[in-house]
């Protein structure tokens, strides 16, 4: 201890002993610099925004003179939005809209599941069981034992290590993309994905890049551009994730995504895959299995399959299946998942009793295939009207061939077109978007659905139909 | 203060010991448990950033049985519970197969107990599974709207006592969907500091600017709001298009009711729009059960967008956006949820139907009018007699959540295997330190 005072005061003394031995002008330099701490110091601190000479008075003017928009604007009583069809009982294939009873061909319930007596009756039970709702997220007593049920079939069906159920259809692509993709990562996205992806991506703040739709060459494009930025600064390019999200069949457009070439891009380029197959789970492939038996693909080379249990198993909800490795990180991560309340059981009850019947007759798959194809050829041809969509795909879209002019009477024209039609006995419905907030806005079309119920006197019929609403409304 | 330090301490030391598991990890002393990347991927970037897992690897997986309870029976004031466990200390679960029963439950939101198996709701939930079906497979504007959904949005502008409402098929869907519908580039948002994740998140889809003020502090909101329309919008200094305040009927977090009195007064003083997030609330406060406007004994008509869901008081799902007539037309037309998302399902919307009227007295009974009050008398009963025992609890004297403060973390683990043990079933925060539990009405 005295040492160290000792050695304390040895230091102070060779402190004097400079100051004193220091030139002048160091001397001088040091004291400005100390006034100018001391100065700083005891300066009134300014904010740069806050540069306010206002005087309180001004402030209250201000305040009194600010008037802000209506909350929203008001919408004409004739939009064509805002006057819903009303639909009296359920949406099933004879359905009554508006008072008139017509064959349904604009409902996605593409395996005609929604009346299914077996289907309800597993429903039932579940509701017996049960009760209606949850009352709570999957974290917290929300999580039944039918939950984790469709968890196992989902996963089991599709062949993957694990699946996880959200509540609602639009949230499961939606919270899946924010959970993985984060501020600075690459996605490759395709112009005509839909909407839920695009919130997704916007939510989650990653660097979005689009390519043409269904273009290979131009997504080639775009990762050879991304690697020569990457050569430039490596470090940066080891901690990016890349991704590339993709439909299996285009709400937008009706046709299917190359996915072998996408799959060559992805080991070429070390991006990984997210394809949502909302419209193609249950309907592709020889067991319903989507995009990737279609093409024979071998399930884990895509990293996340996500798709919503609205279409084909005519429940409510979504899914995401993959690689636990993959799937389990949702769990924490994904919002539409964590905070909020999980799928009423006797949802989940249709749902799994849907696999069911999808697993027990796998013609069914075929039986809808050929319909499409029939429709599809039967749609050709029609003077006005051009067929967008592959012929296996079970939502089409039908355009105008030329149009009016603009965006507005276009959509008035194919409104007459649909009129007409439900007038005479076939429900159908525009594609319906938002028109200021899609990137790439897809033309007005007349949305055509179809499902296994229909028989083929009903699909000539629809055809003929339309071609004669068309011939009336053009001329 | 001794507290306050040793929670730190107790999240040092755990700290510490998973900086020793992540090395002794790495070194292959201790085997990996965690799933991990395909053989014909390991040269991709890496998906999860090493830190990211720090978290969920070593604090998280440790306690990992206190979340995600499976249970197998309706979530009414008792639960079963499916017994599993864990022989790899929370890394796998297994099932055993037997089922615990008659667990109290404390952890549902099942505020007036409508999640029932039997009883008038179910029945109507049942006939109306029967005739329309479990799906609607289409959107709203498409050919999704059923008369069960008009009906629905009728009974529950009657309901709030406002002009018109319209329901969507989440609630945390309702928030993400419909906020970036109302404003945009240009507009500022005032956020409460405790708001729920949807909130946040439609906040930041619709490009407004958002500012956060202190959770329930009026001076802090007040000041905002006079900085905002004296300033303008940063560097620009041009005028704010509409400025919108978000708050919540009942904080989930912190079980504390927003002063609406005063929120409304600063609303009208500076002309903004107040958005009001009842999902807890609705059902649960008021002497009829109409929520936090009714609680204070305000009109509907001063709050600009009444929002709520229908999972918690109402033992359904689903959300619902209630207001004037030109607002809920502007909602039909261009909401996310009305263009892209599919349309409740029937048997939800008839327990919704049901429910309501059976809180408004409608269905010829006093039932739902006796278990408005009974959940009030039961949350004052109980929050009284937790404090006479010592607890530390946050949150209104009226509020049905009650978060009960435990602060180490060493303590949460235990605090619930103790709580399983004795046949109560409550949940856990760690992130906030908190036990919640959640009063659930009695019925017996």
């Amino acid at each position: 201890m005295a040492a160290a005072g000792m050695g304390q005061q040895w230091v102070l003394v060779e402190m004097v002993q400079a100051f004193y031995e220091a030139p002048a002008y160091h001397l001088i330099l040091e004291g400005i610099l100390i006034l100018w701490i001391i100065r700083l110091l005891f300066s009134k601190t300014y904010k740069l925004q806050e540069r306010s000479d206002l005087t309180p008075k001004e402030k209250e003017e201000l305040i009194e003179e600010w008037q802000p928009e209506p909350l929203v604007p008001p919408v004409p009583k004739d939009h064509p939005a805002l006057n819903y069809n009303i639909v009296s009982g359920p949406p099933t294939h004879i359905i009554t809209v508006n008072g008139k009873e017509c064959i349904n061909f604009a409902s996605f319930n593409f395996l005609g599941l929604l009346d299914n007596e077996k289907v309800k009756s597993a429903a039932q039970a579940s509701l017996k069981k049960y009760g209606v709702g949850t009352c709570g997220p999957r974290g917290f007593y929300g999580t039944f034992d039918v939950h984790l049920e469709l968890e196992e079939r989902l996963a089991k069906f599709m062949r993957t290590e694990e699946a996880i159920i959200y509540s609602y259809g639009f949230a499961t692509i939606a919270s899946a993309i924010p959970a993985y993709s984060k501020r600075g990562d690459i996605v490759f996205v395709d112009e005509a994905a839909c909407f839920a992806i695009q919130k997704g991506l916007q939510a989650s703040r990653s660097n979005i890049k689009l390519f043409k739709h269904n273009d290979m060459a131009d997504l080639e494009r775009l990762l050879k551009e991304q690697e020569t930025e990457d050569q430039k600064n490596p470090r940066k390019a080891r901690v990016t994730r890349r991704f590339i999200v993709v439909e299996g069949l285009y709400m937008n457009t009706g046709d299917v995504c190359p996915l072998p070439e996408l799959i060559k891009l992805k080991y070429k380029y070390k991006v990984r895959i997210f394809l949502e197959e909302s419209l193609s789970f249950g309907v592709l492939g020889e067991h319903g299995r989507g995009i990737t038996e279609h093409f024979g693909i071998n399930i884990d080379d895509i990293d996340l399959i996500s798709a919503n249990m609205e279409n084909s198993l005519a429940s409510i909800g979504g899914f995401c299946c993959g690689r636990s490795f993959i799937i389990d990180h949702q769990r924490l991560s994904g919002q539409g998942y964590c905070f909020s309340a999980s799928l009423p059981p006797l949802l989940a009850a249709a749902a799994i009793e849907a696999l069911n019947i999808m697993e027990d007759n796998p013609d069914i798959f075929q039986t809808l295939r050929a319909k499409c194809e029939r429709i599809h050829k039967a749609l050709q041809g029609i003077s006005g009207l051009k067929v967008v969509g592959e012929s296996f795909s079970p939502a089409l879209h039908l355009q105008l061939e030329e149009s009016c002019g603009s965006r507005e009477d276009d959509v008035k024209l194919l409104k007459r077109v649909v009129d007409y039609c439900m007038d005479s006995g076939i429900a159908l419905t525009q594609a319906r978007y938002l028109e200021k907030e899609e990137k790439c806005l897809p033309p007005p079309s007349i949305r055509v659905v179809i499902t296994v119920e229909q028989t083929e006197q009903e699909l000539d019929k629809a055809a003929s139909l339309l071609k004669e609403a068309v011939q009336s409304v053009l001329n | 203060m001794l507290v306050a330090v040793l929670t730190y301490v107790g999240y040092g030391v755990l700290t510490l010991f998973g900086y020793l598991r992540d090395f002794m990890r790495q070194w292959k002393i201790e085997k990996c448990q965690n799933a991990t990347e395909r053989a014909e991927q390991k040269d991709f970037v890496p998906l999860y950033q090493d830190f990211e897992n720090f978290y969920n690897r070593n604090l998280y997986t440790r306690i990992r049985d206190s979340w995600n309870r499976p249970i197998c029976s309706v979530p009414g004031a008792k639960v079963d519970m499916m017994e599993r466990v864990s022989h790899d200390y929370n890394w796998t679960f297994t099932y055993t197969g037997r089922v615990i029963k008659d667990i109290i439950n404390m952890g549902s939101y099942n505020y007036l107990g409508f999640a029932q198996k039997a009883g008038t709701c179910q029945e109507a939930a049942a006939e109306v599974l029967s005739q329309y079906g479990a799906g609607v497979c289409s959107t709203r504007q498409e050919m999704g709207n059923l008369d069960k959904h008009e009906e629905l949005e009728e009974l529950v502008a009657r309901f709030l006592g406002v002009e018109s409402a319209m329901a969507y098929g989440m609630g945390f869907a309702t928030n993400s969907m419909n906020i970036p519908a109302l404003v945009g580039k240009g507009c500022l948002i005032l956020s409460d500091e405790l708001n729920h994740a949807s909130l946040v998140l439609g906040a930041r889809l619709s490009g407004a600017t958002i500012r956060i003020f202190k959770h329930n502090n009026m001076q802090s909101l007040e000041k905002l709001l006079k900085d905002a329309i004296v300033h303008g919008q940063p560097r620009t200094r041009r005028p704010w298009k509409k400025i919108l305040i978000l708050v919540e009927g009942i904080y989930s977090m912190e079980g504390s009711i927003v002063r609406l009195p005063e929120v409304i007064a600063l609303k009208k003083k500076y002309k903004s729009y107040l958005y009001l997030d009842e999902a807890h609330s609705i059902g649960a406060l008021g002497p009829s059960g109409r929520g936090v406007v009714e609680y204070f004994g305000l009109s509907p008509e001063d709050v600009d967008v009444m929002m709520g869901t229908f999972t918690k008081s109402f033992g359904a799902a689903g959300g619902y956006i209630g207001g004037k007539k030109e607002l809920i037309d502007y909602l039909r037309t261009y909401s996310h949820s009305a263009v892209y998302a599919t349309s409740l399902s029937p048997p939800v919307v008839e327990q919704v139907i049901t429910s309501m009227k059976c809180i408004m007295g409608e269905d010829g009974t006093t039932v739902g009018k006796a278990r408005v009050q009974q959940l009030a008398e039961n949350t004052r009963y109980f929050r009284r007699r937790l404090k006479e025992m010592g607890f530390i609890i946050y949150g209104n004297e009226d509020s049905p959540v009650v978060p009960l403060m435990l602060y180490m973390p060493a303590k949460i683990g235990n605090f619930t295997t103790t709580c399983h043990v004795l046949k109560i079933g409550l949940f856990v925060f760690s992130f906030y330190l908190y036990v919640k539990c959640i009063y659930v009405l009695k019925r017996s």
